[in-house]
């Protein structure tokens, strides 16, 4: 099966946010794989491989729009053992959910994947749209937020585990189809492609997307990157979303450390009024 | 000039909380936009719940199908897509629960709208402040597109009153229904009496300190004296100690209870941007330097096994001095 997974670079989450002229400065960012495209990646990589033989069954093409650099993010993403990389040259300032959906309906038009697996949203922005609106564009269905996904033994659908208001869902979607995958996904069960062994365990504890080894950073190398512009696509869309500015939450005020419960309880009852 | 429609979910006959949130939103929309809110309930049970609706909004559509039943992103987008040509909407709005934040973006490809996803506010017509960085920072957008979807986050907007007179309820119809194929299988719920986590009062909330899940039922007395919903941080559901649907965080559900108490939990930005919204905090750790000390109102440096069972008893004697 082949498996398109779109990737986007945010500046690293761990820095302390920094505004400058009304904006998020990134003059001096780091950049990385969105959390959750990197997970979208392991799941990418365990719904295609036999995790036991290493053996590979299908294709992981994986696609960003983003300037030069962004292509730095694609080769973290091929090191992981993804198969080749499409770079889109955008600007972030002619980019929204809405644009980035039309240019990967394109790839995708282009592409025909089997499946498109992708984060449920980028840790900058938080939007959370690119991938319901890409399912909307497509005609596809979706399967938003996955915690746990299989694909069927005829990899002909997905039955996916969504942490909704009242449980875990269990959604099934037949391919193509949109997958937008949430933090779990990576735990050490969570993906199951009925080729690696139900048994299989990536990892222990929470489990992870998988490290590049030095031997993938080598190959990514020399992995096909190709690239195109958005009026190769024929996306002529503007942004639909214009940034006025940026501005830091209110910082709270300090608390007071209150010696033992009974003042606790005094305080919130007669201070707090919250008792 | 234009209307806003207002995705509400409802259960037992009524709105959800939630929805109420999201109409206080659509009344503010609706004055900026010169419209009329049209609340639209879509489901089994929406022709049930469409008068206890109509105490809320001016008109309220309802929209029932045996294909409809259940709610499908699928199923669901094209019958809002359509309903907000027909009533002339030029705002779509849901609040952003599990259901609202899969079902705007896919209604906004339908109408190729712009979309401010999670508002935090309303700054005019075509204006909106939304949190990024996990909360760290704030945006303010505007949405050029003839239409805009809009999802709305539940715990900057509090609940809408009733109007003074209940508005008028018609029913819709389905048009054709195309599932795509997709279905639902099943559902793995935690039946609970507790109040829901996003709409509680009051939160109790257990990070990884708590050691086990079974550790969590003093926690759980508490919450039951209280009236709180449970919580708990992602070290802790992670860790398979309580149900992954009480996670409050940035991955989570975002909370702003009356009251939050953090029972050993440290305090980490992503629990934080789910929870520093709340209007009282209350932090027990037994680490003073616990970064959640920083955003409580009251803490204090204990153990959770001494301080819950002396809390309990605390409250106990003041509800009895009463």
């Amino acid at each position: 099966m082949k498996i398109l997974v779109p990737i986007k670079r945010v500046p690293d989450p761990e820095l302390k946010v920094k505004i400058k002229d009304g904006a998020i400065d990134l003059s001096g960012a780091s950049w990385v794989v969105n959390t959750f495209d990197e997970y979208a990646v392991e799941t990418a990589l365990r719904l295609r491989e036999n995790a036991e033989s290493g053996e590979s069954h299908g294709e992981v093409v994986v696609v960003t729009i983003g300037p030069e650099d962004a292509a730095q993010q694609l080769r973290s993403a091929l090191a992981m053992g993804a198969d080749r990389a499409i770079r889109v040259d955008g600007e972030d300032r002619a980019l929204d959910a809405r644009v980035v959906a039309a240019a990967l309906a394109r790839v995708i038009e282009a592409e025909k994947p089997d499946l498109v697996v992708m984060g449920k949203q980028a840790v900058d922005g938080d939007a959370n749209q690119v991938g319901q609106m890409l399912a909307g564009r497509l005609g596809w269905p979706q399967a938003t937020f996955a915690a746990t996904v299989e694909l069927a033994a005829d990899k002909g659908s997905l039955t996916v585990g969504r942490e909704v208001d009242t449980g875990v869902e269990y959604k099934v979607v037949n391919l193509p189809a949109v997958l937008t995958v949430d933090l779990r996904v990576v735990a050490p069960t969570s993906v199951k492609n009925n080729i690696t062994p139900a048994s299989h365990s990536y990892g222990t504890g929470e489990g992870g997307p998988r490290y590049a080894s030095l031997k993938g950073i080598m190959a990514a190398k020399k992995k096909p990157m190709e690239q195109k512009s958005l009026s190769d696509l024929g996306v002529d869309a503007a942004p639909a979303i214009k940034e006025l500015g940026v501005f830091l939450p209110p910082a709270r005020a300090a608390g007071q450390k209150v010696a033992d419960i009974p003042t606790l309880v005094q305080k919130l009852a007669d201070e707090a009024k919250a008792l | 000039m234009g209307n806003v429609l207002a995705f509400c979910e409802f259960g037992d006959g009524a709105l959800k909380a939630s929805a109420l949130s999201n109409l206080t939103f659509a009344r503010a929309a609706a004055a900026a936009h010169g419209g009329e809110v049209i609340a639209l309930l879509v489901g089994a049970g929406a022709a049930a719940a469409g008068p206890a609706a109509a105490r809320y909004a001016g008109k309220v559509v309802t929209v029932e199908h045996g294909d409809l039943a259940a709610y499908l992103a699928e199923t669901y987008a094209p019958v809002v897509a359509r309903l907000a040509g027909d009533h002339g909407a030029t705002v779509v709005t849901a609040t952003a629960t599990a259901v609202g934040k899969d079902l705007l973006p896919r209604v906004a490809a339908l109408l190729d709208a712009g979309m401010a996803s999670d508002i935090s506010r309303l700054d005019g017509a075509t204006q909106f402040t939304r949190p990024i960085l996990a909360g760290n920072a704030y945006a303010q957008i505007e949405v050029t597109t003839p239409v805009i979807c809009v999802t709305v986050r539940q715990s900057e907007f509090p609940q809408a009153e009733e109007l003074g007179a209940a508005g008028e309820v018609v029913a819709a119809d389905a048009g054709a229904v195309d599932a795509l194929g997709a279905r639902i299988d099943r559902v793995e719920s935690q039946k609970s009496d507790r109040p829901e986590l996003t709409s509680a009062k009051v939160v109790v909330s257990g990070g990884r300190g708590m050691q086990s899940g079974d550790n969590f039922k003093v926690l759980e007395e508490l919450a039951d004296l209280l009236g709180a919903a449970m919580g708990a941080s992602r070290a802790a559901t992670d860790a398979g100690m309580v149900p992954a649907d009480w996670q409050v965080g940035q991955t989570g559900k975002i909370v702003a209870p009356n009251l939050y108490i953090a029972v050993a939990i440290s305090g980490a930005i992503q629990h934080l941007a789910g929870m520093k919204g709340s209007k009282t905090i209350v932090a027990i750790n037994k680490d003073p330097e616990a970064p959640i000390f920083q955003v409580a109102d009251y803490g204090v440096v204990t153990t959770w096994e001494k301080a819950i069972p002396e809390l309990v008893e605390e409250i106990k004697k003041l509800k009895a001095s009463r």
